[in-house]
C-alpha cells in the first residue's frame, strides 16, 4: 500500500513532464488506432465475403466480358444453389470523385444470393416492375440526399451515353461489415440499350456470382465451372468471394506494408518519449534510491517503484488515448469520400493491440532504470550530484 | 554576451542517452515524414515521364481512365482530319490507336495482380522516341507478339523472351523488352493495335488515340479546332504528360494527405519528446543558470542557449532521419494504381523541396519544444536558483 502510495507522489512530483508524457502516449495511441482502422477498412471487403459465394470472371481480367450463355451452364452443376451476375458500370455521376460502385445485376436473383443488403419487399417489387428503377445503399442515400422517387442521372464512360435511374429502393446492411455503399440497377436495361446500339456487346456479363450449397465444396466446384468453359474463347477462373477480395487487396500490398510498418515505428515513438521520462526521473532520484536501500528497502522494492511508475503513465496515456480514439476515427471516416472505404470502424482487435502494447511499452520504459538503481550501489547512489 | 556555443557541445556530452533518444525520435518522425513524400513523388514522377509535352492524348470525356474510354473508328477518322498533326519522315500522320486493356499475371513474389496491355500503330517509335528495345527484337506488326516493359519482366512469371502469354484464345510471343527511362509504360506489355483488337473482338473501337504535335506549342490551336468540331463533342484533348499526370493524383493524394496526417500526429508527439528533454536539462541545471546570470549573462543569452541546444538536437535528428530516408531511393515498389487498375512500378524519389521541408520540419518541432523551457530558464530569479538543490 505504501509502495502505491509512493509510485503516486513520484508520478506526480515533475506535473508538467508527466502531463506531458501522457499526452504524448495519449497521441501516439489515437495514430496507432486510427492507422490500424486504415488497414482493416482496407480488408473490410474481404471481412463482408461469405464463405458460400464463388465468383467466377473472365480468365484474363476482370475488364473482360462472359457471354450470359454461361448461367444456366454453371446452374446445371451439382453443389450449385443459385447463380446471378452483375456488371461493372462505373460512368460519371455529378463528377468524376464520386467512387461508389454503380453495378448492373440481375434483379430476380441478385437479393437471394446477397441475403446482407436487407430491403423491404414493397420496395422490392416497385424496383422488379420498374425497369428503369436502382436500388442504392443507405450510405449514398444519405451522402446525396436521395429519396425513394428521386432522379440519378449518369454519363456513361464503359457503356457511352447519358443513362436516367429512379430510385426505388434504399437498402440497409446487415452486418457491420456490409457495404452499404453501392448502386444496383436492372441489367436487362442495361442490355436493351446495347442491342439498340448494335455494337455487339449484347448478352455480355462481367462476372457470375455462384451460391453453392455446401462452402467444403469450394475447390470442387471452382474446378468443374472452370473445366466447363476451357479452351473456348472465354475462359473462366472461379475462386471463393474472399481470395476474389484478396486479390484486390493484395494489388495494394505496398501502401498496406508501409502503414503496418508505420503502426510499429508509432509504438517505438511511445517507447522513445516514456523511456526518455523514466530514465529522467530515475536518473535524479538516484540518491533518493540509495537512501531507500539504506533504510532497508529491497530490490523487489524498486523494481516495483519504478516499474509501477512507468504503467502507471502509460495506462493514463493509453486510457485517454483509446478514448479520445473513438470521435477522431469517426470524423476521419466522415471526412474522407464514401465508397473509398465502405466500411471505417475501429475494431476490437484494434483495441486490444493498442492496450496490450502500452503494457508492453510501460514495461519496456522501466527496464533501463530499474537496472540502472539496482546496480548503483549504495555509497555511488549518495554520493551522486544531479 | 553570448555564451559560447562550446558550452551547448558540453551539456549533450553529460547526458548522453537522454539526448541520444531525442535525436533518435526526431530522426524516425522525419524519417516517415521524408518517406512519405518520397513516395507520393515517386508516383508522380513516374507517370509524369510517362507523357511528352507535345504528345496529345485523346479519350472520352466520361472516363476515368484509358481503359473505361472507348473511341470508335469513325470518330477516328474525323481526328485524323484536324490540322497540326506532325508526319514522320516517310509521310505518315504520327498518331497511334491504342487499345488499352488489362491482363491478370502471377508474381514472382507470389499472388496475381494486373498488367496494362497496349496496342500500339508501327509510328510508335516516332510517337515516343524515349521507348528503347533493351532485349531481344521489336514485335512485328500484324504477328501476335509482344514487348514488356523492364518492370514487368522482373516482377511477374512468364514474361521473359520466349516466353508465351495466353489471352483470347490466343498465344502471344514475347519477343523483347524495353524500357522508357522509368516511366509507367515501364509496367506495361506492347503489341500490335490491330491485331490485340481483332484479338479481344473489338472491331475498331480503341482506349484511346495519341498523337504527336507538329509543334510543342500548337496544343491551343489544336485543341481548338478538336472543341469545335461536333462530332467530338464526347471526347476530350489532352497534353499526355498532363493526362498521365492526373492519373496519379488520386493515389499521391490518397497517400500524401495519409502521410501527413501521420506524420503531424508524430511530431506532437516527438516535440513533445524534445520538450521533456529540454525542460528536463533546465531543471537540472537551475544552479547553473544561477551562476551563469550571477556572472553577468542576461536572460537573452540564456533563453539563446537553451534554445540553440533544442535546436541543435532537432536538426541532428532531421539530418539523421534524412540521411535513412535518402537510402530508400535503392527500393522500387509497385502497387495497384487507383487510376489504371493496373500494376504501377515505381521508386522513392528525394527532390530538393522534400529536403528543404522535412528539415523545416525539423527545426519548427526543435523551436516549438525548447521555447517553454528557455523561457523557464530565462526567468529564473539568480538567488532562487543559486540556493535550488
Amino acid at each position: 500500500m505504501r509502495i502505491l502510495k509512493l509510485i503516486f507522489k513520484n508520478a506526480l512530483r515533475h506535473k508538467l513532464r508527466t502531463i506531458l508524457t501522457i499526452v504524448g502516449i495519449s497521441i501516439a495511441v489515437i495514430a496507432f488506432g486510427l492507422l490500424r482502422t486504415v488497414v482493416t477498412a482496407w480488408n473490410s471487403g474481404v471481412e463482408a465475403s461469405a464463405a458460400n459465394r464463388l465468383i467466377t470472371r473472365q480468365a484474363i481480367s476482370f475488364i473482360f466480358p462472359l457471354p450470359l450463355a454461361y448461367r444456366d451452364q454453371i446452374a446445371q452443376i451439382p453443389g450449385v444453389d443459385a447463380v446471378t451476375y452483375a456488371n461493372w458500370f462505373q460512368g460519371v455521376y455529378i463528377d468524376k470523385n464520386q467512387f461508389f460502385a454503380r453495378l448492373a445485376v440481375d434483379a430476380e436473383t441478385m437479393f437471394d444470393v446477397y441475403p446482407e443488403f436487407l430491403l423491404s419487399d414493397e420496395e422490392y417489387q416497385t424496383f422488379l416492375k420498374e425497369r428503369n428503377s436502382c436500388i442504392i445503399g443507405q450510405s449514398i442515400a444519405e451522402q446525396y440526399n436521395l429519396k425513394i422517387g428521386d432522379l440519378m442521372t449518369i454519363e456513361g464512360d464503359i457503356y457511352p451515353g447519358d443513362w436516367q435511374f429512379v430510385v426505388r429502393g434504399i437498402y440497409k446492411p446487415r452486418d457491420k461489415t456490409t457495404d452499404a455503399t453501392q448502386m444496383f440497377f436492372h441489367w436487362n436495361y442495361l442490355n436493351e440499350r446495347m442491342i439498340e446500339m448494335g455494337v455487339g456487346r449484347d448478352n455480355e456479363v462481367g462476372w457470375y456470382i455462384v451460391k453453392i450449397k455446401d462452402p467444403s465444396q469450394t475447390g470442387n466446384v471452382s474446378e468443374q465451372i472452370d473445366a466447363l468453359f476451357k479452351n473456348s474463347r472465354a475462359e473462366t477462373k472461379t475462386e471463393s468471394e474472399r481470395a476474389f477480395q484478396q486479390g484486390f487487396v493484395a494489388a495494394s500490398s505496398a501502401i498496406i506494408t508501409s502503414m503496418n510498418v508505420i503502426s510499429f515505428v508509432i509504438i517505438g515513438i511511445i517507447m522513445l518519449v516514456l523511456g526518455n521520462t523514466m530514465i529522467m526521473s530515475a536518473r535524479e532520484r538516484t540518491r533518493e534510491y540509495a537512501v531507500f536501500k539504506t533504510i532497508g528497502f529491497s530490490g523487489g522494492h524498486m523494481i516495483g517503484l519504478i516499474l509501477g511508475e512507468s504503467l502507471f503513465i502509460s495506462a493514463l496515456g493509453g486510457a485517454l488515448g483509446l478514448f479520445l480514439s473513438f470521435p477522431i476515427i469517426e470524423g476521419f471516416g466522415a471526412v474522407i469520400p464514401r465508397g473509398f472505404f465502405p466500411v471505417f470502424e475501429l475494431e476490437p482487435i484494434t483495441l486490444v493491440f493498442a492496450v496490450s502494447s502500452v503494457i508492453l511499452i510501460g514495461v519496456a520504459a522501466s527496464l533501463f532504470p530499474i537496472q540502472k538503481a539496482l546496480r548503483t550501489s549504495i555509497v555511488d547512489g549518495l554520493r551522486f550530484i544531479g | 554576451m553570448k555564451i559560447p556555443f562550446k558550452y551547448t557541445i558540453k551539456n549533450f556530452t553529460s547526458r548522453k542517452l537522454t539526448t541520444f533518444i531525442t535525436i533518435f525520435g526526431v530522426a524516425l518522425v522525419v524519417f516517415v515524414f521524408a518517406a512519405v513524400l518520397m513516395m507520393a513523388y515517386g508516383i508522380q514522377k513516374t507517370l509524369k515521364a510517362t507523357g511528352l509535352p507535345d504528345n496529345v492524348l485523346i479519350t472520352r470525356k466520361a472516363a476515368n481512365g484509358e481503359i473505361s474510354s472507348i473511341i470508335e473508328g469513325e470518330v477516328q477518322d474525323v481526328i485524323r482530319t484536324l490540322s497540326n498533326i506532325a508526319v514522320n519522315k516517310n509521310g505518315k500522320q504520327i498518331i497511334s490507336k491504342e487499345p488499352v486493356v488489362i491482363i491478370n499475371l502471377e508474381k514472382i513474389s507470389g499472388g496475381m495482380s494486373n498488367v496494362t496491355v497496349r496496342g500500339v500503330s508501327d509510328v510508335i517509335f516516332d510517337l515516343r522516341p524515349q521507348v528503347k528495345i533493351i532485349e531481344g527484337k521489336m514485335f512485328n506488326f500484324g504477328l501476335r507478339e509482344l514487348i514488356v516493359g523492364s518492370a514487368v519482366t522482373s516482377r511477374f512469371q512468364g514474361a521473359k523472351i520466349g516466353d508465351v502469354v495466353k489471352f483470347a484464345g490466343d498465344n502471344w510471343q514475347i519477343v523483347g523488352v524495353f524500357d522508357s527511362d522509368g516511366s509507367g509504360f515501364d509496367s506495361e506489355m506492347w503489341g500490335d493495335s490491330q491485331a490485340l483488337l481483332n484479338a479481344f473482338n473489338r472491331g475498331s473501337a480503341v482506349s484511346s488515340l495519341t498523337l504527336k504535335l507538329d509543334d510543342v506549342n500548337n496544343f491551343e490551336a489544336f485543341k481548338k479546332n478538336f472543341d469545335f468540331d461536333r462530332r467530338l463533342q464526347q471526347f476530350e484533348a489532352k497534353i499526355e504528360q498532363k493526362y498521365f499526370e492526373e492519373q496519379s493524383e488520386l493515389m499521391a493524394n490518397f497517400i500524401r494527405i495519409l502521410g501527413i496526417f501521420i506524420t503531424i500526429i508524430f511530431s506532437f508527439g516527438a516535440t513533445i519528446g524534445a520538450m521533456i528533454t529540454m525542460y528536463a536539462a533546465v531543471a537540472n541545471r537551475t544552479v547553473e543558470v544561477g551562476v551563469l546570470r550571477a556572472l553577468g549573462f542576461k536572460r537573452r543569452s540564456i533563453l539563446v542557449v537553451f534554445l540553440i541546444e533544442s535546436l541543435v538536437i532537432a536538426i541532428s535528428g532531421g539530418i539523421v532521419g534524412l540521411f535513412l530516408a535518402s537510402f530508400l531511393q535503392f527500393f522500387n515498389i509497385s502497387t495497384l494504381n487507383f487510376g489504371s487498375f493496373a500494376e504501377l512500378s515505381f521508386g522513392f524519389s528525394l527532390s530538393p523541396t522534400i529536403v528543404i521541408s522535412s528539415l523545416l520540419f525539423a527545426v519548427l518541432m526543435g523551436i516549438l519544444g525548447g521555447f517553454l523551457p528557455s523561457v523557464r530558464a530565462a526567468r529564473l530569479n539568480i538567488v532562487n536558483a543559486l540556493r535550488a538543490a
